[in-house]
């Protein structure tokens, strides 16, 4: 029993050299092998496509692994720079930016192309974890206020790219440190009040024309079948033909006769509905449903109120991810472009989403380290 | 808000509301996953079903698979509509290297013209690349037979056959066969109509005309269906389940394809129709109107020019005479007039008139002529029928009246159709005091009942009606229907998985017989007609002179224009289509009939029904009844004449 108990402080002092919270790893890991699988499946059986998806999986190992060794006050250190850093990135985006798929998302560098809205994803929470954290919690109104404002210049920048589901992550990501650092309820029922009287403005000013179909797809998909609203109806024929126990793996006809569209990104969900049925969405919520509790018991044994809610915001922006994307996929929601996080073919957010577990398991890990 | 200043922290205050705000959170959390879960479960459990069909749907395509069309056979199995496979040559693209090679090579092969390769690259962007694309639509035997020699150099180019229907005598069988062509709008939609548009799904062509439309039904068969699994683009990928089609069924028809070459050479020249009878049956064993037309120009399609020619022919070559031409029948309705008399007593066999070449009614100054000018003298009714006197006849309505006539003239079958088993078929006219009244608004004037009396006037009638009502006539009363379908052949699969051939004979409910007062009235009738042929001098005597099958008959010769009080016909002055039309009825053998036949030629130059229409009815018995020699039990003089008042020979009407 000691030697066992010994054993156990041994293992998990080796973990905690390296950095690597264990359970959260078998449930990244679990994740990323099921992505593996419904890749193959989805992309035509093809070993390439897996082997490409292999490839983004090693390096978004890798450079979980290295943020994970970075001590989590460091970022707080660096969160106004790097913050003001990756604004001016997005405004050279929508001035210089490369566009793909019909819109401006990328950057590029001559030697690299990338996304600055992807790292966004990541210095948002730090920059407000570090705004609201500058004082006692719970937040007063007018930091809220300020906080709010810090919120919205990268989200309506993104959203102007166009980029609807990063911009929503965005926004989310730094909404939820303002709600985990006690914004009183009475602030969060009136900012719902004011978003609803909103939602009008934005309908009518902002949003374009296929930001709009979308939403009308999305009220009536079987208006337009083979149209608009052919990715949602497939979708659902998928998902509902699976079944209790699914059709089986690589023998989902919705997938393998290709009549789902985007079926190894975003709609990879209903691939894995349509082979594996019910017991299979439940077993991957379950796990999903892990890794956020695994998430949220780091953020609250978190000794600093900017890790607490830096970790709190990485791991319901996570959620955000499952929430989103099974529910566009299912009908619940409109379709917004947010990949199944972990699971979808892509490497960008991938990477991006593993660089945020490499901040949770240095927040999990470093925490006994003073500084 | 200085980073650096000291803010003094109640660290674990904020850890309660921290925890507190993510349990809130946490709580968030898990009723979002029961929602997507519940949404999930109602989708794959609850409406589970409805998806997997769905699914179904998607996938699983019907592709339907054409049945063969029945065959069609002459009485004797004669091959009289065939299936002819007609040989493509089609290429899927994306299963040829080099297309614009292989096209190029296989063109220089075959001889395909440059207009075909021009056309062929143009559908074959507009098609996706797995589908097949013609590149010529029919092929000569020698160049399929080129092509498949060389087939192994030309992967994805390949032939392909596909049955089309093929009428071997072509013209000859066109008026009775009909044609079978391409399904148009107004095809479909009376197919919607009927619910049989999913049994046509592959089918390229329906029957337009003639048995093929009248007998589509049996000629179609059932369609057959191939399951197929296919991807979103349509492509197969692999076939589930096959259900072959049901062939249609083969017709056997009463028509003997040897008298309709005998009918076709009889009439060569000449505008007309005859129709040939088994009044035992009413089976039709000839029916040929001239001119004809080749029906296998309408199964391709026939061009414009060719239909406009056709359309436009002063000939009339679409109409088939046999049923849709009414004709005056002139005095080939004597014996059913005489027929008249007898039954309603105004005369009798005895009955004589005085025949001066005139005729006159009471009070009134036209004057109704004999076709001879100086008149028979002393007619009866034997007489009357075989010189075919007009004044006997003259008389005989005017003591009828046109009431009774009409009467008895619909239960024969005039002025109805005659319920053949092609469509299109006239009623002619059969004029009475009301259809004149309806059709007119007009009195009827006892001068038309006169005219009737010669079969003239308003009376129109189809060579088809001629023959159904001179059965009833050979019959005694005992109708029949006519029709060309003598049976059908269906395929019958046993439940060990025997086929056989079953044939069908097809059914006929015989109308209602007409029924005489006098039974003795029938012979009366026939042994006239009997004369007619028979009797040397009688009007059709000459032209059945050295048969040897015992015919009898009545010849007719209408007049198309009318002719003035004191004019004189001559065919010479007058302008062709308004001659004289020839008509002839004629039966055999005069004991138990085994034929009976109807002709009408339009327009003669010269003569009339004894010299025109009598030798094409003459021709068709000879080779109907080959070398049997038959002899009458009834003796052709059975109500002698005195012999002060036999006639000389003439040529008469």
């Amino acid at each position: 029993m000691r030697r066992n108990r010994q054993e156990q402080q041994k293992n998990h002092s080796f973990a905690q050299r390296l950095h690597i919270d264990i359970p959260l790893l078998l449930g990244i890991l679990s994740l990323l092998a099921l992505g593996l699988f419904l890749v193959y499946s989805a992309g035509g059986q093809e070993t390439a496509v897996v082997y490409r998806k292999a490839r983004s999986i090693g390096v978004a190992l890798v450079g979980m692994f290295v943020v994970a060794q970075i001590p989590p006050l460091v970022y707080r250190k660096w969160a106004v720079p790097v913050f003001v850093l990756g604004l001016l990135l997005l405004i050279s985006v929508l001035l210089f930016g490369h566009v793909g798929k019909g819109a401006q998302r990328w950057l590029d560098l001559g030697f690299i192309k990338f996304q600055p809205s992807e790292i966004m994803k990541l210095i948002v929470p730090i920059m407000i974890a570090w705004f609201v954290s500058q004082e006692n919690l719970p937040v007063k109104i007018s930091t809220v206020m300020l906080a709010f404002i810090l919120v919205l210049l990268p989200t309506l920048l993104i959203a102007k790219q166009p980029d609807l589901g990063t911009s929503l992550l965005i926004a989310s990501s730094g909404i939820f440190v303002i709600f985990l650092a006690g914004a009183s309820w009475r602030l969060i029922v009136f900012c719902l009040g004011l978003a609803s009287a909103f939602a009008p403005i934005l309908w009518f000013f902002l949003m374009k024309g296929y930001q709009k179909q979308r939403v009308m797809t999305f009220l009536n998909p079987e208006k337009d079948p083979l149209g608009s609203g052919y990715h949602i109806i497939q979708s659902k024929i998928a998902i509902g033909s699976g079944g209790i126990d699914g059709k089986g793996w690589l023998q989902g006809t919705q997938s393998q006769l290709e009549f789902l569209p985007e079926r190894h990104t975003d709609f990879i969900f209903s691939v894995f509905s349509e082979e594996f049925g019910l017991i299979g969405v439940a077993a991957l919520l379950g796990v999903y449903l892990f890794v956020v509790m695994r998430g949220l018991w780091i953020a609250v044994n978190a000794q600093h109120a900017f890790t607490k809610l830096l970790a709190g915001s990485l791991t319901l922006t996570f959620f955000v991810y499952v929430f989103v994307n099974i529910g566009m996929v299912s009908g619940l929601l409109p379709v917004v472009g947010v990949p199944l996080p972990l699971v979808s073919y892509g490497g960008t957010s991938m990477v991006t989403l593993m660089l945020g577990f490499g901040i949770l398991m240095a927040i999990s890990t470093h925490r006994r380290i003073h500084v | 808000m200085s980073p650096r200043r000291i803010v003094i922290r109640n660290r674990s205050a904020e850890a309660n509301l921290f925890a507190r705000r993510t349990f809130i959170a946490f709580v968030g959390v898990v009723l979002v996953l029961l929602i997507l879960f519940a949404n999930i479960y109602n989708l794959q459990v609850e409406s589970f079903e409805k998806y997997q069909t769905r699914s179904n749907s998607n996938r699983i395509k019907l592709l339907p698979v054409a049945p063969n069309r029945g065959l069609i056979y002459d009485r004797n199995g004669v091959l009289l509509a065939d299936n002819k496979p007609v040989y493509s040559l089609e290429v899927i693209a994306e299963d040829v290297d080099d297309i614009k090679a292989s096209i190029a090579q296989v063109s220089l092969l075959l001889n395909i013209s440059a207009d075909r390769q021009t056309k062929f690259f143009k559908s074959m962007k507009r098609k996706r690349r797995f589908k097949p694309v013609e590149l010529h639509s029919r092929l000569s035997d020698q160049q399929v037979a080129l092509f498949s020699v060389n087939q192994h150099k030309y992967p994805g180019i390949f032939v392909n056959a596909r049955l089309k229907r093929y009428y071997p005598f072509a013209d000859l069988t066109t008026h009775t066969l009909g044609y079978v062509a391409r399904i148009n709008r107004k095809d479909l939609n009376k197919l919607e109509q009927s619910g049989q548009s999913e049994n046509y799904a592959a089918t390229y062509a329906i029957g337009r005309l003639g048995i093929e439309r009248y007998y589509e039904n049996m000629l179609h068969g059932t369609i057959g269906h191939q399951e197929v699994e296919v991807n979103n683009q349509g492509r197969v990928i692999r076939t589930l389940n096959y259900t072959p089609p049901i062939p249609g069924k083969d017709l056997t028809l009463t028509l003997d394809i040897e008298l309709q070459m005998i009918a076709k050479r009889a009439l060569s020249g000449k505008r007309g129709a005859v129709v040939a009878m088994d009044p035992r049956t009413g089976g039709i064993l000839a029916m040929y109107s001239n001119p004809s037309y080749d029906g296998n120009l309408f199964v391709h399609g026939i061009s414009t020019k060719n239909y406009k020619k056709l359309l436009e022919s002063k000939d009339l070559p679409l109409i088939n005479r046999s049923v849709q031409s009414g004709y005056p029948p002139a005095s080939t309705v004597k014996p059913f007039l005489a027929l008249t008399g007898l039954e309603e007593n105004v005369i009798t066999p005895s009955t004589t008139i005085n025949d001066p070449g005139w005729y006159q009614l009471a009070g009134l100054p036209n004057k109704y002529r004999d076709w001879k000018p100086w008149g028979h003298g002393i007619v009866n009714l034997s007489k009357a029928i075989e010189q075919s006197c007009n004044i006997y006849f003259y008389d005989l309505a005017f003591k009828l009246g046109i009431t009774k006539i009409s009467n008895m003239m619909q239960r024969f079958g005039f002025g109805e159709r005659t319920g053949l088993d092609i469509h299109g078929e006239s009623k002619g006219i059969m004029p009475s005091v009301a259809w004149k009244r309806a059709r007119y608004n007009q009195p009827w004037y006892t001068g038309e009942t006169l005219s009737v009396g010669i079969g003239q006037s308003f009376w129109t009638v189809t060579p088809l009606q001629l023959t159904q009502a001179l059965t009833t006539l050979v019959n005694h009363g005992e109708r029949k229907i006519p029709h060309l379908l003598k049976a059908n052949t269906e395929l019958i699969i046993e439940s060990n998985g025997n086929t056989y051939h079953k044939i069908i004979p097809a059914n006929y409910e015989p109308p209602a017989p007409l029924v005489l007062k006098q039974e003795k009235n029938w012979d009366l009738v026939l042994n006239a007609m009997h004369n007619t042929v028979q009797k040397f001098g009688a009007t059709a005597y000459k032209p059945f002179k050295g048969t040897t099958y015992d015919a009898s008959g009545k010849t007719g010769s209408a007049q198309v224009a009318r002719i003035k009080q004191d004019e004189k016909y001559d065919a010479k002055t007058t302008s062709e289509n308004k001659r004289d039309n020839a008509m002839f009825i004629a039966f055999a053998p005069f004991d138990n009939p085994e034929i009976v036949i109807a002709v009408a030629i339009e327009n003669v130059a010269k003569g009339g029904g004894a010299t025109n229409a009598a030798p094409v009815a003459r021709q068709i018995m000879d080779q109907y009844f080959g070398d049997r020699v038959i002899t009458s039990q009834a003796s052709t003089m059975t109500y002698q004449i005195p012999a002060a008042i036999a006639m000389l020979p003439q040529e008469a009407d």
